[in-house]
């Protein structure tokens, strides 16, 4: 079993070298914490930069610099800063090689649920359903079942959508799925489980291709 | 959208310091009741302060808001939810705000969620003297029930409405006397994009400076999209301090 840690360096390691990466809200943004300097990788977050750095040292915060979480941040050298409309140019024009996003379902057909839940608060779409439509590859990193233990690895999404056959690969607690022909493809395993349990908690068409 | 032409809200002087206010509600005696306001701003990065605090106590209501989010509780627009100023938003995403979630459970408010990217080329477009454009974003969805669709190149993409405002509240760095904007850092955001797309454009600027101060190739907008300027150093607000951990932690 991988913690949400072993996830995000999971997720980390299979950036390509010097591409633009898009992390969104929760898990994925513990991804930066993983890079290695010589990926030469590069982060937008689309409230309007390219090039976002560490979180500022103590007591540096400043209230115009930050994510699209809304948390204080510092620009790299060689950042750049854009207004909302120049942020989504780059994002629906295929520009962000690689998006990590957060899910609460994904189904074998690349569909993807992860902005509402029908009868609970609607909070917004934010820039999700724009990643998703724009980004050259979308890669979802999470937990493979919910709390109560069902799976969120699905054969068709029930929650409303963010996009439809958006998702090329899942990172999950258990292991590594590519989506392909309508079916979740296991590629790698984490320590610790077996194809048994991956296959308990998967819900929708599975493939082993270890 | 109240009627609202542009020539009887420009104010008749003319000369040097005709953007310039002295006061945030002379500025804001342009707003009616009814309006529908553009208010720049990414959370509480990059929002007009003193503008918005100072319309939350003027006699303007029913007002729908077009902003990426609506403020938080007790800063930013939340100022204008807590004065009852609301009538309907149009933004991407409205967590953070527990006065918003009891308006709308209530009945008082209307909420139009859009994408943001999409919310951010409306305004584009309505800025550039466009009336529509396609987008690839929310095909397939929930979101896009009911919208006109058509395929290019094999691609389906959902037909997106310009967006207009009578009245736009923006915030910049640093402002000149002819109305020439400069940002900066993620305080950017939506600010130029709210600035071209309405009929009345008030921009608070934190460092007002003579014509002559900006080098015309950093100028980010250009003076023709801003009518007022209003100088003010005001309040700034982090919304979510993070910090490295100190060495050795």
């Amino acid at each position: 079993m991988w913690t949400r840690e072993h996830i995000a360096a999971r997720a980390a390691a299979e950036l390509p070298q010097g591409s633009y990466v898009n992390l969104g809200i929760g898990l994925p943004t513990l991804v930066a914490n993983f890079l290695r300097a010589d990926q030469n990788i590069t982060l937008q977050s689309e409230n309007g930069l390219l090039g976002v750095g560490p979180y500022p040292a103590p007591g540096t915060a400043d209230a115009d610099w930050i994510n699209a979480g809304k948390e204080t941040i510092t620009a790299t050298a060689g950042a750049a800063t854009f207004d909302s409309a120049t942020s989504f140019a780059m994002i629906r024009s295929g520009r962000i090689d690689v998006a990590l996003l957060g899910a609460m379902e994904v189904a074998a057909n690349g569909d993807l649920a992860n902005w509402m839940i029908p009868g609970k608060r609607v909070k917004g779409m934010g820039g999700a359903m724009d990643l998703v439509a724009g980004v050259r590859r979308v890669v979802i990193l999470m937990e493979q079942c919910t709390r109560d233990g069902e799976s969120k690895l699905l054969e068709r999404c029930t929650l409303p959508l963010t996009g439809q056959g958006v998702v090329d690969r899942v990172i999950t607690d258990l292991g590594v799925f590519d989506i392909e022909d309508g079916a979740f493809v296991l590629r790698e395993l984490a320590p610790g489980t077996t194809v048994e349990r991956v296959r308990e908690a998967t819900a929708g068409s599975l493939r082993v291709s270890l | 959208m109240a009627k609202s032409p542009k020539q009887a809200l420009r104010k008749p002087e003319s000369g040097r310091d005709r953007k310039v206010v002295v006061d945030a509600t002379e500025a804001l005696s342009v707003v009616q009741s009814g309006m529908r306001l553009l208010v720049g701003g990414f959370g509480l990065c990059g929002i007009p302060e003193k503008l918005l605090a100072t319309l939350a106590h003027l006699p303007a209501g029913d007002l729908e808001v077009v902003s990426n989010n609506c403020g938080v509780d007790n800063f930013g627009l939340g100022w204008l939810l807590e004065a009852h100023k609301l009538r309907r938003i149009t933004a991407s995403y409205v967590g953070e705000n527990r006065e918003f979630e009891r308006q709308l459970l209530a009945g008082d408010i209307d909420v139009s969620l859009t994408p943001q990217g999409t919310l951010a080329e409306r305004l584009r477009a309505g800025g550039s003297g466009l009336a529509a454009f396609y987008t690839p974003t929310g095909v397939g969805t929930s979101y896009a029930e009911g919208k006109e669709t058509r395929a290019f190149g094999g691609k389906t993409y959902l037909l997106e409405e310009a967006l207009r405002g009578d009245v736009a509240l923006i915030k910049a760095e640093i402002g000149d006397r002819a109305g020439n904007l400069v940002y900066r850092g993620t305080a950017r955001n939506f600010n130029p994009l709210c600035a071209m797309a309405a009929d009345y454009t008030i921009a608070e600027v934190e460092t007002l400076v003579d014509e002559g101060s900006l080098d015309p190739d950093s100028v980010h907008t250009p003076g023709i999209f801003v009518d007022a300027i209003l100088h003010s150093p005001g309040e700034k607000r982090i919304e979510r301090l993070k910090e490295q951990m100190p060495e050795g932690t």
